[in-house]
């Protein structure tokens, strides 16, 4: 099972926030009431996070990756307990792509939350789609 | 095999019984494993803990995160491959030699042919009245270890009964955990049993320095309860007391001998099953194997290793072959509260006419003692505050070591010659004394089983695997090893690029890559191309793209495009994270040289948002505590005042320190303040393999300690000298002197060439200290290259420099001025005005620190990023 939905028509060579269109897209987190849009598409900078606030007061470390993928994981690092994932370095692994927590450098999944270094941890993850692009 | 154990039998199954299933129990287990008995015979385990066996040497680190099943010593799946019958919870409580049964607490009876003991110890608990009060606990199980954490939850101040090895352990578990601990020690020294007195108040000495109470030669008289039988004080022998929440006894284990007491096997005096050399007790169908046995030479041994070794010879005599346990090495290195500490061989000095060889210095709190025999040979040793020499040491005991032993204690850099090399021991010195791995077998696992890396040397020799002290030595080995037999060893970067970090600034040179994409895309490791690149190899590339930038034509501004993606989250934000979550900020003060109302404004800043004000290391001032919303108006403020960046979040220039110099101090010969101030605007923003530190002094006093950084200059009447390649830190490495009576052109020159060759040719995080060591002909290659011109790279070297300092802008200044990236600095993208709410402060001493109740554990286990090369 894969929580990272990628929407049909925005995989491919585009780059987000590449064109008029992208203005208008949002990316919508699946939070606790239902989907939830937290920002446009542009706001986003592949390899790079931000955190965003759910309704509940959550808070979720959202990205997109180089082919235009988008992510969302809790932003609380469960090694250190403060709220700074959104803040690490991406990458991927064998394929997985992950993000390295900015203060003692464990790796998380993107996809599944799973961390990469001690599975027997993981963050939350949650599911996101980008709405309102053309297609 | 069965002839062998069971003479009266000839089942066509016997069935081998464990009872115990602690590290000794499943070592056993894996060694009947290997010898094919499992396949043979039908082994049932009670097992009284309800997990299976786990790590009890590492129990501790639970507290800094690894969890129960972290710590689990039994591989999945192992039981069922083996058709092991494991009883989990299910103790054994009787067991009757004359029908060879035992039974178990669930009431579960089992036949045996033979029966193996393997039942560990008890913590012991000395009769002071009060010790079953709530609030009084033992250190030796996963469950014991989940009670004190609960129970630390509401408690200000631990006692820990007991300054041996566990106790020091687990009072730095209490400490962790942000309890106020004190240790009560009946002897006059902590670690009395391992260490001698001078290592013991060497020891005394950094406990206390960690803010540990410690009281020796005295003993617990009474555990004072309050209302409900829950612990309040304790009253100690010499009449004085401590009020306390919580009482951990650490005194000591007695081996766990009362159902071979029962049953009517022989223990010793003073407890322990008496095993002969077998392993064999006094009925030969009944084995003891780790610490519950007292062995032939008389000992019980309440460490792992000779516990592994009588595994190992109770599974020989199982499968019918021959091995035999007659005593151990007591040989142990901690690291205890931080704190190595080493003993090994007969290090109390107890061998007649044997002679002491001690180095001590208090002051940093290290002593190491060696005791030398009348023939020369080394017997033995206690090693505190620095045991780096243990892994060389304790192979060469019985041997007269290769150097007077005075060189063998004298400190790293005192005089005493580069220190001997694993490479130096023979074939059967032994490595890792855990699980007692020679030289020899480490190396065959390389040439004969073909093992090509360290994970697969650990994994096939076990070495390296258990305290893990050895794993330096292992590494140095298995690297050498390798490369003698002809094997290259992947220096790559990363999983991402097969390539070092000075082939990569070769690439981007010569290809004129300015992004991270094309480089990955054509240069990548296949498996890697089109990926994401990861946090290693990212960082690197952005720091040599942004060093070369202004050659390649690229945006220096370390944010823009793709830029911004492979940043460090410091530079991302430039600033510095903290464990909150919250950032410091390090505005330039150049040479350390501040006019009073640049100091107001700091103040007045730090003041209006609440930020906490501390004089760093290098000279200059840190503001803590921002949000990240917060930065871009502090720096508003900053900038307007005159200030810079000061990079201390980059891997480029920090400070440039200075003294005061000739200006004002009768001894200056220079103006080291002037020549500061230059240096650090010429090579402020420069980004560089590592952080870059230098000082100027204005004479040989050397006041702005200059020979511990990475360029120091130290003014002479005739000019300047120029040293390199020192280090403070980790490593500290006083710098080598490359060039003497250098005017200010020339010292500018030199400098501009020796970073730029250090730039180009560095591994990633390898300060110039470790640079100039590592590469080929060391300070005398650089000479020739930076002084002479050898390799007529200077030109170059010089033009980039100039290039750099040509377009160096201020980082904030351009940040401030663009909307676009301002608009990066907010704490929530769908909430830009909502600071975040777990980011918070409490007082301390007038100002602020933070307020990590909100945050997990006491230490927390740092990923090292050595391993990430495929
Ligand atoms: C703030 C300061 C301590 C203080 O309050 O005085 C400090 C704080 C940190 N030091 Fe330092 N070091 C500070 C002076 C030093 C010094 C003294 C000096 O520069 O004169 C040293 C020894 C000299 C040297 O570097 O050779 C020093 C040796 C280290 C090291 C070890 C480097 C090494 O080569 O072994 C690290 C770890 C590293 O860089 O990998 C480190 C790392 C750090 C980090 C970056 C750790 C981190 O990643 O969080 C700290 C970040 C500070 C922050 O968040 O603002 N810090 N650090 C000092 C800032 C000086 C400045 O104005 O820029
Ligand atoms: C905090 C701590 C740190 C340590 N650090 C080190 C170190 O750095 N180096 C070192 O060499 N050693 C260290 N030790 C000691 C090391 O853990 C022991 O030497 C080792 O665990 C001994 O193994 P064992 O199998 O004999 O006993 P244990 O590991 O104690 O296992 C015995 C098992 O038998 C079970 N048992 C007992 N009676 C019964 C019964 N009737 N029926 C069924 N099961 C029973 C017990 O519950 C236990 O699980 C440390 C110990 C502790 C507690
Ligand atoms: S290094 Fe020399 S000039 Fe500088 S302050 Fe010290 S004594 Fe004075
Ligand atoms: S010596 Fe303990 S793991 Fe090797």
């Amino acid at each position: 099972m894969t929580t990272a939905l990628t929407p049909d028509a925005a995989v491919g060579s585009r780059t987000p926030g590449a064109d008029a269109q992208d203005a208008t897209a949002t990316v919508e987190i699946f939070g606790p009431q239902g989907w939830f849009a937290v920002c446009a598409r542009e706001d986003l900078i592949p390899g790079r996070g931000v955190a965003a606030l759910l309704p509940d007061g959550e808070q979720v470390a959202l990205f997109v990756d180089r082919a235009g993928r988008a992510y969302a994981i809790a932003n609380r690092d469960p090694f250190t307990g403060a709220y700074v994932l959104s803040r690490g370095l991406t990458g991927s692994s064998a394929n997985r792509p992950f993000v390295a927590s900015p203060l003692l450098k464990q790796r998380f999944d993107l996809a599944t939350g799973e961390c990469l270094d001690d599975p027997s941890v993981s963050v939350r993850a949650y599911q996101v789609r980008v709405r309102g692009e053309e297609g | 095999m069965a002839a062998a154990a069971t003479p009266n039998t000839t089942p066509a199954r016997p069935t081998i019984v464990l009872v115990g299933h602690g590290m000794v129990g499943q070592r056993f287990l894996e060694e009947l494993a290997d010898r094919g008995v499992t396949e043979r015979a039908r082994v049932v385990v009670l097992c009284e803990e309800p997990r299976p066996a786990y790590d009890r040497v590492q129990l501790t680190s639970y507290f800094a995160g690894r969890t129960p099943e972290d710590l689990s010593l039994t591989e999945a799946g192992f039981m069922e491959r083996h058709g092991i019958e494991l009883h989990l919870g299910d103790p054994a409580t009787a067991i009757d030699r004359d029908t060879r049964t035992v039974t178990a607490r669930s009431g579960l009876t089992v036949r045996y042919d033979s029966l193996v003991l393997a039942t560990g110890s008890y913590p012991f608990v000395p009769p002071v009245p009060g010790k079953d009060s709530t609030g009084c606990f033992v250190y030796r199980t996963i469950e014991d270890l989940l009670d004190i954490e609960e129970y630390a939850k509401n408690s200000g101040t631990g006692v820990v009964v007991g300054g041996g090895l566990l106790g020091l352990e687990a009072a730095g578990a209490l400490k962790g955990l942000g309890l106020t601990t004190h240790i009560v020690e009946f002897n006059p020294r902590l670690m009395a049993l391992q260490v001698d007195e001078g290592g013991g108040s060497a020891l005394r000495r950094t406990v206390e320095e960690m803010g540990l109470e410690v009281h020796t030669g005295v003993g617990g008289k009474e555990i004072v309860a309050g209302d409900g039988g829950t612990v309040t004080a304790m009253e100690l022998s010499d009449g004085s007391r401590i009020d306390t929440d919580l009482v951990i006894f650490s005194a000591g284990v007695r081996p766990r001998d009362q159902l071979a007491r029962d049953c009517g096997l022989t223990v010793g005096e003073r407890g322990g099953i008496t095993i002969d050399e077998q392993c064999r007790t006094s009925d030969p169908a009944v084995y003891a194997i780790g610490e519950c046995a007292l062995a032939s030479d008389g000992r019980v041994y309440g460490l792992v290793a000779p516990g592994y070794d009588m595994a190992r010879v109770a599974a020989d005599a199982l499968a019918g072959q021959d091995g035999s346990f007659t005593g151990a090495d007591l040989s142990t290195k901690l690291k205890l509260l931080g704190v190595d500490v080493a003993s090994f061989g007969d290090a109390h000095g107890t061998t007649e006419g044997c002679l002491d060889v001690v180095y001590s210095d208090s002051r940093s709190g290290v002593y190491k003692k060696l005791v030398i025999g009348a023939e020369g040979e080394l017997l033995g040793g206690v090693l505190v505050g620095d045991a780096e020499a243990y892994g060389m040491l304790r192979p060469l005991t019985g041997s007269v070591p290769p150097l007077a032993p005075e060189q063998l204690v004298l400190p790293a850099g005192a005089g005493a010659p580069a220190a001997l090399g694993p490479s130096a021991l023979p074939d059967d010195a032994v490595i890792c004394n855990c699980h007692n791995v020679t030289k020899g077998a480490i190396r065959s696992a390389v040439t004969e089983h073909s093992c090509g890396t360290v994970p697969e040397v650990k994994k096939c020799t076990k070495a390296g695997t258990g305290c893990g002290s050895c794993v330096k030595a292992l590494t140095s080995l298995v690297n050498d090893e390798l490369e003698a037999s002809g094997v290259s060893v992947d220096k790559g970067l990363c999983g991402c690029f097969p390539h070092t970090r000075a082939e990569l600034y070769e690439i981007v040179r010569t290809l004129r890559l300015t992004t991270f994409a094309e480089l990955l895309d054509s240069h990548g490791r296949p498996e890697a191309r089109d990926g994401d690149g990861c946090e290693v190899c990212k960082p690197t590339v952005g720091s040599i793209i942004a060093s070369l930038a202004p050659t390649l034509g690229a945006d220096g501004y370390v944010l823009d495009g793709e830029q911004a993606a492979l940043q460090d989250t410091n530079d991302h934000f430039l600033a510095n994270l903290q464990k909150n979550g919250s950032y410091s900020i390090v505005p330039r003060i150049p040479g350390g040289e501040i006019t009073p109302e640049k100091l107001i404004v700091i103040g007045e800043v730090a003041r209006d948002f609440g930020l906490y004000t501390k004089i760093t290391g290098g000279q200059r001032i840190d503001l803590f505590g921002a949000r990240v919303d917060q930065l871009p108006q502090v720096w508003a403020r900053l900038v307007d005042a005159g200030f810079e960046s000061g990079h201390a979040y980059g891997k480029a220039l920090r400070t440039v320190k200075s003294c005061v110099g000739q200006t004002w101090c009768r001894y200056g010969v220079q103006d080291s303040v002037r020549m500061a101030i230059d240096l650090e605007l010429r090579y402020r923003g420069l980004r560089s393999p590592h952080k870059l530190k230098s000082a100027v002094s204005g004479c040989a006093r050397e006041c702005a300690e200059a020979r511990g950084k990475d360029f120091g200059v130290i003014a002479t009447s005739n000019g300047w000298n120029l040293y390199v390649g020192g280090n403070g830190g980790a490593d500290p490495r006083h710098a080598d002197l490359l060039a003497q009576d250098l005017d200010d052109e020339e010292l500018i020159r030199l400098i501009d060439r020796f970073l730029m060759f250090y730039i180009r040719t560095a591994d990633r995080l390898e300060r110039t200290s470790a640079w100039l060591e590592r590469i080929d002909g060391g300070l005398d290659h650089v000479r020739d290259v930076v002084v002479h011109d050898s390799l007529g790279l200077c030109d170059e070297l010089e033009a980039l420099m100039a290039d750099h300092v040509h377009h160096y802008r201020d980082e904030w200044a351009e940040t401030l001025n663009d909307p676009e990236r301002l608009s990066r600095f907010v704490s929530f993208v769908n909430a830009p005005d909502a600071p975040d709410p777990s980011v918070r402060f409490v007082p301390e001493r007038d100002q602020v620190k933070p307020d990590l109740t909100l945050l997990a554990g006491p230490t927390l286990p740092v990923r090292t990023l050595e391993g990430t090369s495929v």
